[in-house]
């Protein structure tokens, strides 16, 4: 990979070229640092995460997100990410499928990124990329996670507004009731509102939700991707909510977590380490020890 | 799962947008080469049916694709193949490798290497060849070799 002449990139990119703003995200995405003009005072993009377990129509969401900012003409760059393959490091990205509306007009980028792409780890690399993306002009920015379980936070290191989505087949709602991201949500959307079950799916989670704080309890939302349905009253509610203070807090935690992780991740004796570790000769904290250092 | 980041991924894969262009709705093939590619260890992004020269050639740009898959079956790749790689080339990205699968009568194989496309993988074809291709292409690029659809000098697989 060539890595001559970075400012003029950054030049170009910042003037709408995309087929360098992409090269770009792949430096980016590499691990390689940019250096940024000092005087660009930065410009503020509005972020939005998308998480939720597989299958609930978050790419089909974003899709729609796309058309709403795209009618309004703002532009909107899309960063999906699926999983890698834990063996061959390959990976298959198909996000991009549902999005009817990513492939054409100038008011919207779309790039899949898979988990394991990264030398300094995921969330390192789209801390960096959301900065790039900003400094070139994209007003509003979607992050699509991997379909996530509960405990998925990491999400909060980037977004300033998180969209929880699940859908109206999802069985038992004792699922609800566990902490982890339903907390952090601003707001909790319920895709598939066409589907049967869908209000009831919804109202469980807003009794759930009734038990805990009220005032800073998310709103609950029945939205359609697929017809369309509810997509306006959605995008109210995300610019209009005000995020609780304490995940401020949360957020700084989880970036400072972001960089420790990929400082671990692209040392240059990590390699040697696990395997002295696999060997047995030196235990974890000895491991750690040796990193810190 | 945002984490991720395995210390193992050394680049030595290619990203590669596997498209289908045009009216062609059976996609078995594309999905099977897709999955073998990922199992080989490449990042691949599957674009869906029915794309326009135009899509195609923008997804390849927005991805930062080093490669570009083509599927089709429909009989229209003499037109849309030599489209899309006039595209590639028109827009600054004549470095990207453009191979092909599907049904090519033999009558028109050349036509399309000569519009760029480096290797042609029919029905009955291996996908440990295909990824035997790529393992090719790529030390051909460390070497300083030309891979690319703009980039001629005739190397072509097969």
């Amino acid at each position: 990979m060539e890595l001559m002449d970075q400012d003029s990139l950054l030049k170009s990119a910042a003037n709408g070229n995309r087929r360098d703003l992409s090269r770009l995200l792949t430096y980016v995405e590499r691990g390689i640092k940019l250096n940024y003009p000092e005087k660009t005072h930065p410009r503020k993009s509005s972020v939005i995460g998308i998480t939720g377990p597989p299958g609930v129509g978050k790419s089909s969401l974003i899709g729609r997100i796309i058309s709403y900012c795209n009618s309004r003409n703002q532009n909107v760059a899309v960063l999906a990410i699926d999983p890698s393959s834990p063996r061959s490091g390959g990976a298959l990205l198909g996000d991009r499928v549902r999005m009817e509306s990513a492939d054409s007009g100038e008011l919207v980028y779309v790039r899949s990124l898979s988990t394991g792409g990264n030398p300094g780890g995921l969330s390192s690399s789209l801390i960096s990329m959301i900065e790039l993306l900003s400094y070139c002009g994209w007003e509003n920015i979607v992050i699509e996670t991997v379909g996530s379980g509960q405990s998925e936070i990491k999400i909060v290191a980037f977004a300033d507004k998180i969209i929880l989505v699940d859908g109206p087949d999802r069985g038992d709602i004792i699922q609800a009731e566990k902490a982890g991201i339903i907390e952090l949500a601003d707001i909790i959307v319920i895709n598939k509102s066409d589907l049967p079950g869908a209000i009831k799916a919804a109202e469980s989670i807003r009794s759930s939700l009734s038990f805990a704080d009220e005032k800073k309890s998310p709103d609950v939302i029945l939205v359609s991707a697929q017809m369309n349905d509810g997509i306006d009253e959605m995008m109210d509610l995300v610019e209009n909510c005000d995020s609780p203070d304490w995940r401020e807090k949360i957020k700084i935690q989880e970036r400072l977590l972001s960089l420790w992780d990929s400082r671990l991740l692209s040392s240059p004796s990590l390699n040697r380490i696990i395997d002295e570790l696999q060997t047995g000769s030196i235990s974890l904290d000895d491991a750690l020890d040796k990193l810190a250092r | 799962m945002l984490q991720g980041g395995s210390p193992f991924r050394i680049f030595d894969t290619m990203k590669i947008v596997m498209a289908k262009p045009g009216l062609d709705g059976h996609d078995r093939g594309a999905k099977v080469i897709a999955r073998s590619l990922r199992d080989g260890g490449h990042e691949v992004v599957y674009t869906g049916l029915r794309r326009t020269p135009e899509e195609i050639s923008r997804i390849v740009m927005d991805e930062d694709a080093n490669a570009l898959a083509l599927s089709t079956l429909s009989g229209a790749h003499d037109v849309l193949v030599p489209r899309i790689c006039e595209l590639l080339k028109e827009t600054g990205m004549g470095n990207v490798m453009v191979f092909l699968g599907g049904i090519i009568p033999d009558r028109d194989r050349e036509s399309m290497f000569s519009s760029g496309v480096r290797a042609i993988f029919g029905p009955g074809s291996r996908t440990d060849e295909i990824l035997s291709f790529l393992d090719e292409a790529n030390s051909r690029v460390e070497s300083g070799a030309p891979i690319g659809v703009g980039d001629g000098d005739g190397w072509r697989w097969n």
